[in-house]
Formats: structure tokens, sequence, C-alpha cells
């Protein structure tokens, strides 16, 4: 027999239930974590959700921080944060800062004279530097913004749910959102614990989370949709273990895959895209997570009535036999 | 034995060919877009080539397709703004040019109404007041008698304008169907007018699109900064000529009654009182060139219309030695003395005007004035070299990706994981076909989205094999077990997609410029990567086996 990788070995008989108060309880605690986080830190929103102007200045000088804010100090705009950006795709004499200007007034955009003022006062500080990119986004859009995403984020899960239920129980596509927005919140309680700027790209990498972890939730579900039909005496308990047990290798290696290559987007894929990078990497860890440990925990404690099944009903060889369309 | 029918596998084989053609032309980006760009060039040319553009358009032959997948601002640089055209201040235009005809209108019925007199009021309702006030009804029915029919399809048989009546005052403003109607008509021509004033700096591809009920999303790429292009677009270049009441250094003067106040372009602490009635306006103007006055200085020449000229030539000749104001913005650019009837129709600007400026004023002036003004919600400024920072750190993590999974997947499934590689590269090529053809456009999260697809494309190909391999321990022979391996994954794979494209279909519906750009490379990649994972690697796997016919197999 050629040699293969394997991640896990050809036949596992793991309970995944056995240490249910360790890990769907650790879910728990971490989603209540989440919200503490989120609550107590806030997110750290970018001008896309909050309004304001993000300034990104590059220099063949190293960035000095503290003469940044001195120069800044006394012009008569908002309020200045100034982060020096680090990322192993510089090159060498490669400096770059983020500037983010918020407004003075909370309802009012930062008006283009004061982007003019630091602008200039940066120039008088170090004559090389130049501004790749300049954004202002009014306090106007940011509030639509945000009203946007949290719709996208609802509409998104809606759907699922109802195609989950078309497709297999109600049951199912109760515990398949349930564990999907387990992944969004604790990935959006990470972000508020380390404070990593939450923007547009942020949301697309969340919606992104929400497929990517139905698809392995899927996975999981149709083999044990499959195996209820094969095993129709066997607990329902067993059947879930029997059927995570034999699509392991499968989640893992898709999981791995997937991690592969966000990884090399991550490490490689610049510092503008890194915070989209990182959710999506969380993301995808949590998502494998949450289909194992936690969407079919909530079937199972939901239940399943297996007397009747008119979805499944007809064994068949072929399961696109069942399609309802 | 395994058999996909002839028809099918050379319809596969098609696809895969023409995702490796039109995909190609991405490869030699900078190549294809000059071919493209002189291709353009000689066409508007009418056929002719200068020596240069030839040279660039044999950089790729014409045999090959062209098409290129955009690149969106944060890759390629340029601007981006959101603006919001301030639809409301036609209604006030439109308000205030009606009150010589209600002032004319209540004169006829006098002897009943009594004297009238126009009241202040906010902008957009006209208030008159009468002082028969028990006439009133009479009043109104005259003012209303002057409304007119809406122009628009929806608003079929209704007036354009209200008229009711409050104590002793005669109130009129633009009812509900005139006024979705004038907010279209202002959309429409601010739309054109922005489109007309960027097409004149020649930028290239500009994006210039409604959204929703009063925004226009503009994108320019290539432009240096979002400053410039507001300098562009961003003033109403609204011209008129006013006659002059007064000239005076008193910044705080009292204009009096439908007079204003305003300050001279070019000296400081000098201001005019003009008359808000405008003898002749911008949008009479059928031309206006730089030139040169008597003194050699830049300045713009300007030709009105018929009924302009007719106009400008009535008031000059019966105000011979009176200044008149020549009004820009709300701004007196000068108040030359009139020293004679100016019949002909044309006449010229001076000021203090550099060249550019005195260009730039007679392009404003031709694309003519903005019907409204327009405030910034959003802007965006991408330099040129992050977005080339970011093209190449995206080809980078999509390179070693591909790499990495690639050997990962062979490592893996052996042979099998090279079939899954081919499929992985075909997918790659379709996603950028199928775009190319679309004329998608490519951001930075997109690229984020292809990269990801690669790790998610092997999956269906691992459903596959994984349920392969399970099928071959129960003792089936090779040849079923790759059947029912495919056969079985397909429902898995079917709802593990069509869920993801759920979300790839709300991203795109809700979201706007760089998401929508990775909704829209997602999407194409989730289609693309069932159908070389399902497909391609099915008739390689075919292929394979029946040519070595192998007894058993490992996968």
């Amino acid at each position: 027999m050629a040699w293969r990788l394997r991640l896990a070995p050809e036949k596992t008989n793991i309970d995944f239930f056995k240490i249910q108060w360790l890990t769907f309880g650790g879910s728990m605690l971490l989603m209540i974590f989440a919200f503490i986080f989120w609550g107590w830190f806030g997110l750290n929103y970018g001008i896309d959700f909050k309004g304001g102007t993000t300034i990104r200045t590059e220099s063949t000088q190293p960035v000095d921080v503290g003469a940044y804010r001195k120069a800044l100090q006394g012009l008569a705009i908002g309020d200045v944060v100034i982060t020096e950006v680090f990322d192993p795709t510089f090159r060498a004499d490669q400096h770059v800062a983020q500037i983010r200007v918020s407004s003075a007034e909370a309802d009012q955009a930062v008006s283009e004279e004061a982007v003019g003022q630091v602008q200039a006062a940066l120039t008088t500080l170090d004559a090389g530097i130049k501004f790749p990119s300049v954004e202002t986004v009014g306090p106007k859009v940011s509030g639509e913004l945000v009203k946007t995403s949290v719709i996208a984020v609802a509409t998104t899960s809606i759907l699922i749910m109802f195609y989950i239920w078309m497709r297999f129980e109600w049951q199912f596509a109760l515990g398949a959102v349930l564990a999907l927005l387990h992944d969004v919140f604790i990935t959006v309680g990470i972000f508020a614990l380390f404070q990593i700027k939450f923007d547009l790209t942020i949301i697309a990498a969340l919606l992104t989370i929400l497929g990517y972890s139905i698809n392995d939730t899927v996975v999981v579900f149709d083999r044990l949709r499959e195996n209820l039909i094969k095993y129709k005496t066997m607990p329902l308990k067993d059947v879930m273990n029997l059927s995570v047990n034999e699509t392991l290798s499968r989640t893992l290696m898709t999981s791995l895959t997937t991690l592969i290559a966000v990884g090399a987007m991550l490490v490689f894929g610049g510092d503008v895209i890194r915070g989209f990078s990182f959710a999506i990497f969380i993301g995808v860890v949590l998502g494998t997570y949450s289909s194992v440990y936690v969407a079919k925990n909530i079937v199972l404690m939901i239940g399943l009535d297996r007397t009747d099944k008119p979805k499944n009903g007809r064994p068949s060889d072929h399961e696109f036999a069942n399609i309802d369309a | 034995m395994l058999y996909t029918p002839l028809w099918k596998r050379l319809l596969i084989l098609a696809l895969c060919a023409w995702g490796l053609i039109a995909s190609a032309p991405n490869l030699f980006y900078t190549q294809v877009e000059q071919h493209n760009d002189a291709a353009t060039a000689i066409a508007a040319a009418s056929g002719v080539a200068t020596p240069d553009q030839s040279s660039q358009l044999a950089k790729w032959p014409e045999v090959l397709p062209s098409a290129l997948v955009n690149l969106g601002l944060d890759l390629r640089g340029g601007a981006h703004l959101l603006a919001e055209v301030q639809v409301a201040d036609v209604y006030s235009q439109r308000i205030d040019s009606l009150w010589p005809d209600v002032r004319d209108a209540l004169r006829d019925v006098r002897d009943q109404v009594g004297a009238v007199r126009r009241m202040p009021s906010v902008p957009g309702v006209l208030r008159v007041q009468v002082s028969n006030a028990d006439q009133i009804q009479v009043a109104v029915a005259k003012v209303a008698a002057l409304a007119t029919p809406v122009a628009s399809l929806t608003g079929v048989g209704q007036k354009d304008i209200e008229v009711t009546a409050e104590g002793a005052e005669v109130v009129v403003q633009l009812s509900e169907p005139e006024r979705v109607a004038t907010d279209d008509r202002t959309m429409q021509q601010s739309l054109e007018i922005v489109r007309r004033r960027i097409d004149a700096a020649g930028t290239r591809e500009p994006t210039i699109q409604r959204q929703g009920a009063d925004r226009i999303l503009i994108e320019v790429p290539g432009i240096g900064s979002a400053q410039e292009l507001k300098a562009l677009i961003g003033t109403t270049a609204k011209l008129t000529f006013n006659p002059v009441v007064q000239q005076t250094t008193n910044a705080a003067a009292d204009p009096g009654p439908r007079n204003s106040l305003l300050p001279a372009a070019d000296e400081k602490g000098l201001y005019y009182i003009i008359s808000d009635e405008a003898v002749v306006s911008g949008e009479e103007l059928t031309d206006a060139q730089p030139s040169f006055d008597q003194n050699g200085r830049p300045a713009v020449s300007f030709k009105f219309n018929v009924s302009g000229a007719r106009k400008f030539g009535e008031y000059t000749g019966a105000h011979i030695n009176e200044p008149f104001a020549i009004v820009l913005d709300g701004a007196v650019i000068s108040a030359p003395r009139i020293n004679q009837a100016i019949t002909g129709g044309s006449g010229i600007i001076t000021g203090n005007f550099t060249l550019e400026e005195s260009t730039n004023l007679a392009v404003l002036l031709r694309a003519g004035a903005l019907p409204a003004k327009m405030n910034f919600l959003e802007e965006r400024t991408v330099g040129p070299e992050l977005g080339q920072d970011s093209i190449d750190a995206g080809k980078k993590a999509a390179v070693i990706g591909i790499l990495a999974v690639g050997l990962f997947m062979i490592a893996c499934y052996g042979l099998f994981g090279v079939f899954a590689d081919i499929a992985l590269i075909i997918n790659m090529a379709l996603i950028f076909g199928v775009l190319s053809t679309i004329g998608g456009t490519l951001t930075l999260p997109g690229i984020g989205g292809i990269v990801l697809t690669i790790g998610m494309a092997v999956d269906a190909n691992v459903l596959v094999f994984e349920r392969i391999r399970e099928e071959l321990r129960t003792q089936k022979s090779a040849a079923r077990a790759i059947e029912i391996g495919y056969e079985r994954a397909m429902s898995a794979i079917i709802d593990a997609n069509l869920t993801t494209l759920i979300t790839a279909g709300v991203l795109f519906f809700l979201g706007a410029g760089p998401v929508r750009g990775f909704a829209v490379t997602l999407g194409v990649g989730i289609i693309t990567s069932v159908f070389s994972a399902i497909f391609v690697t099915r008739i390689l796997v075919e292929f394979w086996f029946n040519w070595r016919k192998p007894k058993t197999i490992v996968v």
C-alpha cells in the first residue's frame, strides 16, 4: 500500500459526547465571554462604521509616533490616533503608519481642510512622506453601513436556516444556525478582545465564515441523514457519533486545506487585508469545531422525531432521488 | 468500466480549454491593456494608427481573446466618491421662478384681493400676503390656475403645485408627484453633467452610477486624489449675469429685499450688492472657450443662444454706463461697466485667471451647471503604489497557497491528489476566464476570495475521495467504488456549496465596492470549483482507469 499522509486513523471510534460538559459547555462559556468583551471593550470600529478619516503614510524614514503626535497636536481637528503598521511583506526602508482622525463634532464629516492640515504638518516633519491612501466616510453613510451589515448577517442566517430546513429537518436547521452564530459571535468577541479594526471587509469575512461553517456542518448532517435511514434502531446519540467519526477524516482535510490557503493569505497577503484574513482564519477553526461539537449537540438536545420520515423515507442508493425540486 | 458519454467529455474538455484561453490575457496584463488601449484609440480615429499605436497593438495577437479582469480601485489606485445631490435645492429655484407669474396673476384681480406682498418664508415655499384677507379664496383660485400637469409617467393627471390659504397668505409649494418628478430630472441631469465633466478631463474607464434615490457613485481609476476629482466635478459652475445695485467694502451691509451681498472673487474686502433676478444665466450659453483679453491675460469667451442674446442685448442697451456682475458660484468674478449694447450674443469674461483656471472654467461652463449642490458622503483615495503592493502580495499569497494545498493533496491522496491539483488549476483558469468575460472587477478582498476558493475547491474532491476510500473498504470493485464515491458524495457537495452560494448572493446584493467584488469572485469560484471538482477530476480518473485498467486502486 502506497504511503499516504493521514490526518485521522482509518477507523475512529471517538465518543464526541463523552466530554460534552467541557466542549459544549466551553462553547457556551466562550459565547458569554465574547458578549462580555463586546460589551466591555466595545469594537474598534473602522471609519466605515464610525465615520472619520484614515490617512496612510509611507516613508523611507522610520515612523516616530511621538513626533507625529506632536506635529498634529496643535491642529484644531478632532481625535487623532496614530498607529505604526508592521508587515513582513514590507521592504526594509518602507515605514508605514495609519492615522485616524475622528470628526470633532459627532455628526460632521472630517473636512477637506483638516486632511490638508494633517498632510501639511507631516510633510514639514518628513519631506519624503507619501500618502498612499486617504479615506473619508461621513456619518450618514457609516450609520447606514452598520444597518446594512446587520441585515446582511441576519438575512444570510435566515436563508441558510430555510435551506437546511427544506433539505433536512427543522431541528437540523436550528442546530446549524445556532452553531453558525456561535462561530460569528466568538469571532466578534476576539476582535473586541484584541481591539482589531472592525470594518466593512470584516463583515464580508463574517459572512464568509457563515458560508464556510455551514459547509462543514452540512457534510456531517448529510451523513447523519444517511445513517439515520441505515440504522433505524440505533440510539440517536450513537448514530451521531458514528456519522462524525465517518466524516472526521474529510472534516480535518478540508479544514486544513482551507487553513493552508488562508494562512498563506494571512502571512503573505499584506497588511491591508490582514484583518479580513485573520477573521476568516479564526472562523474556519471555529467552524470546524462547531460542526463537530456544537451543531449536533443542539439537535440531540431538541431531539428528533424518527418515527415518521416523509423526507428521507425511501432508502435510496442515490441521494438525489430525494431532492424536492 | 467507468464511462461518461463522449459528448459530455467533449463538452467538459471544451469548457476547460475555453477557461485556459479566456484567462490567458490576464497573465500578460500590461501588454494586453496596451493592446486594448491602442485598439480603442485607433477605432476612435476611424482606423488611422500612429506608429506608436501600431507597435502597441502588435503586443497581443488579434486572434486571441483580449478581455481582462478589471482591477478595482483598491488595486489600481484612483479616487472614489459618494455624492449626495441636494435635490431639494431645485424646489426653491422652481418656486422662486414662480413669483413673477404669481404677482402678475394676482394683479389681474387686484380690485378683489387688494395689494399683494411677498412674505419671507422657508426655501421651497412661496408665501404671498393679500390685503383683503376675506377674498383669499379668489387669490388661491387664481394662483392655482397657474398649475400645469406633472410631466412624468407616474404623476399623470396631477398638478405640479399645491396652493393653500393660511390666514391672509397664499402658500405655494411643489406637489408631491412634482417633487418626485423633479428629483428624478435633477438626478438625470447631475449624472449627465458629472459624466461630461469627467469625460472632458479624459480619464480612463470612470464608473458613474446612480445609487438609491439621490446619490451618485463616482470611481475614477488613475486620478491622483479625491480632492482633484472633487475639484473637477464639485463646483456647481452656476453662472449668472446680474444687475449691480451697489459696490461696497462693508461685509455686513444690508442688501435689501431680494438682493444679495456677494464677495468679489479677485479682491479681498470688496463686496457687491446685486439684484437676485438674473438677466441671463449659464443655461443659455451655447459655447465657452478659453481665450485672452486685449491685454493678453487669460479669459473665457462665451456665446449665448438666441433668447439669451436677445435678453442680454436688451439689458445692456438699456443700462449703458452701469456695471453688471458676472456671478459664478456665489462670487462676483468681475463687474465690468457696460460701454455699449452688446447685441451679438457673445462676450468675454475677464478676471484674475491663470491659464489653467480659464481652461477649467470654460470646460465647466460648456458642460453646463449642476442643477443642485452635491455633498460628498464618502471619499477614498488609493495611490497606485499601494495598489501594486496589494497585487504583489495577493499574487504571492495565491501562488504559495496553491503550491502548499497542491502538495498537501498529493501527500494525502497520491495520484488522485494530482488529479485534484489539475482540477484546481483549471478552476483558477475558469475563475479568471469568467471574470474577464463578464467584465467582473477584482478587488483586494476578491483576491482573498480566490485564495479562499483554493482551499475550499479541493473540498468537493476530498469528499469524493474519502467516500471512495470508504467504499473500497467494503470490498467493492475499484470501478464500482469510484462510481459510488462520486454518486454518494454528490448530495453533500451540492448542499454545502449551495449554502455558500446563498452567502455570496447576500453579499452581492447588500455589499458595495470591494465587498461586492469579493462576492462576485466567491460566487464564481463556488460554481467553477464544483464543476472542476466533479466533472474534471471524474474524466481524469476515468481516462486513467480505462487506460491502466488497475485491479485494485489506492486512494
